[in-house]
């Protein structure tokens, strides 16, 4: 048995105790390459996210919205590995932040769920976010997650039922990830009206920490959602920063930039 | 053509293991749910609508009038001796589906899935589409039902199938080619699910084959079966005995599934599937999932799959659009790792050298997904020789396939395409 250190729940607890939501970052290993995508995440830690969320590319992204879309096609047309997916966590852990992966599940199916759980612990993982499994058919990874000691996130969304609701969160371990409106990744000008009511059908169900995710690009987004969610999950306007043009270290300052405002904004929550 | 694979021939499923739990939409190891949280609830409206519809009059009784009255079932039985010729001499009977509305088996899921789709209160219908086929029935019973229709395709698909791209547009549907990926149907089907976890108050996604998470495949099979009722007593009354096989092409594996259901208690009938087997297996362009391929999950589902060392998926390749897609429903792979049902494969070589015969020697032209199991027949009927009786799912026409025919055989004047 391995025991990740820094769970997400700590780092979440921290943020609570300091009167603030949590800025989760995500960005998909291998973009713009192996190297590009590991400095991109220091920048994240440096900058001010809470928790790095590391993406592997997948053939069949069938959440993701056009610009996660294009990262990952290129990060696999560039020679990706589901083996740099751990590279990344390392230096995340190195670069003194907390990592969690989110990943498609055939890859971890593919690899094998105790293997991939056991890699995934002793690089220094804190846990997984899996889009396309639900609880119902996550027997395998539950028994390999506690064996690792590893956090286990599955989704909710706003067409979550109150019997679904029950049966997600009383699965995950970590946070919840609440999706805020219908939909796949990408950037939207209004999240804030599904995810408010969610949020509260989902704190009457459990006391697990409540992060909002899709859509969110700005930090008047962010402050808005720190208002009543636990951390904020920003993903494509990330990948847009990184993804924009010109040379790699003037993209990165722009990633730092974005970042900055970001974690700013879910210091702004009126709680 | 390739010799049946058996599970003892069966490729190594690695590190996988999955509980065999006895739940509902699994078949042995397979099916399930892989899916989004966002869709369950609509998976959970779509398991209850369809239990409730199928044991109530008002729905069977409307379903039933639609086949007698505008797919017009039931689809006759055709024999075909000069064909039968090239088999070995076995006899070979043809369930003909390419003689239904819009020409193929699709038809029969369509309709029962637009009905199930307004006794949902929906509006709206999604469908993927690789030949087109499915696109085309689906296009047709929304123009029929009043209900707004998008049909996902493959931007290589959408060139290939050119007629069928405009048969859609004409009857009303919004046709929109998916230029991600390979641009055929798996990228289709992902923008599919992309289209209905955004809009999935309004709008059913009514897959056209028997995969999917559940209870696409369980239903599909279901909407299909009446395939091998009809042929199961045609064969009976035309020969006065069941078939020695079966035998169908296999996709995803709707028009299998629908004309093997019935058979599958007939211990007797082979049940015998035809992949795509492309360039051939060797050649990594193919379609041949049982040939080749591991147990994974793709939109939904666990079945086999075309994935690479990682688990991405690897892209398939068919002269058929219809063919072209690395997973497989998840019944047959039960039906096949159980030892029930076989599979095979044909090469786009062997396909058209069959779809060629059948036109030249009975006058029908097949669609090339049907041509697979042409190739299957007259293979299964050299070895079984004369005194075979065998089945064969004729389960589109051809014409939507003429412009690749005529490229094939040389048909058509360069440059005047």
């Amino acid at each position: 048995m391995t025991t990740a250190t820094a769970g997400v729940e700590d780092v979440l607890a921290r943020c609570r105790a300091e009167g603030r939501a949590a800025l989760i970052g995500y960005l998909p290993v291998g973009f713009p390459s192996l190297e590009g995508s590991v400095a991109a995440m220091r920048v994240l830690v440096e900058a001010g996210c809470d928790i790095v969320e590391v993406g592997i590319p997948y053939s069949d992204p069938l959440m993701d919205g056009p610009t996660i879309q294009g990262a990952a096609a290129a990060a696999l047309a560039g020679g990706t590995r589901v083996d740099d997916v751990f590279t990344a966590v390392a230096a995340v852990r190195e670069a003194g932040g907390t990592a969690v992966v989110m990943t498609y599940w055939n890859l971890v199916l593919h690899r094998g769920v105790e293997r991939f759980a056991a890699d995934l612990a002793a690089a220094g993982g804190a846990g997984l976010i899996t889009p396309d499994l639900i609880p119902d058919e996550a027997a395998e990874w539950t028994s390999a997650s506690d064996r690792h000691g590893l956090d286990r996130v599955f989704l909710v969304a706003p067409s979550s039922t109150r019997e679904r609701l029950e049966v997600v969160t009383s699965a995950c371990r970590g946070f919840v990830y609440a999706a805020s409106t219908m939909g796949v990744t990408g950037a939207r000008e209004n999240v804030d009206a599904d995810a408010r009511g969610l949020l509260e059908r989902v704190r009457a169900v459990t006391d697990l920490p409540v992060c909002v995710g899709l859509g969110v690009s700005t930090r008047a987004q962010a402050a808005e959602i720190a208002a009543y969610a636990d951390g904020v999950i920003v993903g494509s306007a990330l990948v847009r920063a990184l993804a924009g043009e010109g040379e790699l270290t003037q993209r990165l300052d722009t990633l730092r930039t974005l970042t900055a405002e970001l974690a700013q904004g879910v210091r702004e929550g009126n709680r | 053509m390739s010799e049946p694979t058996s599970r003892a021939e069966a490729p190594d499923a690695g590190e996988l293991t999955v509980e065999e739990l006895p739940r509902p939409g699994r078949f042995g190891q397979f099916g399930g749910r892989y899916v989004p949280e966002a869709l369950v609830p609509a998976l959970e409206q779509l398991d209850e609508a369809r239990q409730k519809a199928a044991v109530d009059p008002e729905f069977t009784d409307e379903l039933a009038r639609l086949h007698a009255t505008y797919t017009g079932r039931p689809s006759i039985l055709t024999e075909v001796p000069r064909f039968a010729a090239h088999c070995g001499g076995a006899r070979v009977v043809l369930k003909r589906e390419d003689l239904n509305h819009t020409g193929s088996h699709k038809i029969n899921n369509v309709l029962a899935q637009a009905l199930i789709t307004k006794r949902m209160g929906k509006t709206r219908i999604i469908a993927e589409t690789g030949a087109g086929q499915h696109g085309v029935a689906t296009a047709t019973a929304a123009a029929l039902m009043g209900l707004e229709c998008t049909v996902y395709m493959g931007r290589v698909d959408t060139e290939r199938q050119a007629l069928n791209v405009a048969r859609m547009r004409i009857l009303g549907a919004q046709v929109v080619p998916v230029e991600h990926g390979s641009a055929t149907l798996k990228d289709a089907i992902n923008e599919a699910l992309r289209d209905w976890v955004t809009n999935v108050a309004t709008t059913h996604y009514c897959i056209g084959t028997v995969t999917g998470p559940h209870p696409f495949p369980e239903m599909v099979r279901d909407f299909h079966a009446l395939i091998g009722e009809e042929a199961r007593a045609q064969v009976l009354e035309l020969a006065g005995r069941l078939p020695d096989a079966v035998i169908a092409c296999v996709g995803g594996g709707s028009n299998a599934m629908g004309i093997f259901h019935r058979f599958v208690p007939d211990a007797g009938v082979r049940l015998i599937g035809v992949e795509a087997g492309g360039e051939g297996v060797e050649s990594g362009r193919h379609a041949a999932r049982f040939a080749s391929a591991t147990p994974g999950v793709l939109h939904g589902a666990m079945s086999y799959l075309m994935q690479d060392a990682d688990g991405q998926t690897v892209e398939s390749h068919s002269i058929s659009a219809g063919l072209d897609y690395p997973s497989v429903g998840p019944e047959h792979a039960h039906l096949r790792d159980s030892g029930r049902a076989e599979y095979r494969y044909a090469t786009d070589e062997q396909v058209m050298e069959a779809f060629s015969l059948l036109c030249r020697t009975e006058g029908i032209i097949p669609a090339l997904e049907s041509a697979h199991a042409l190739a299957g027949a007259m293979e299964v009927g050299r070895e079984l020789g004369p005194e075979a009786l065998l089945l064969v799912n004729l389960s589109g026409r051809g014409d939507k396939d003429m412009h690749t025919a005529a490229a094939w055989f040389g048909l058509v004047e360069e440059g005047s395409t």
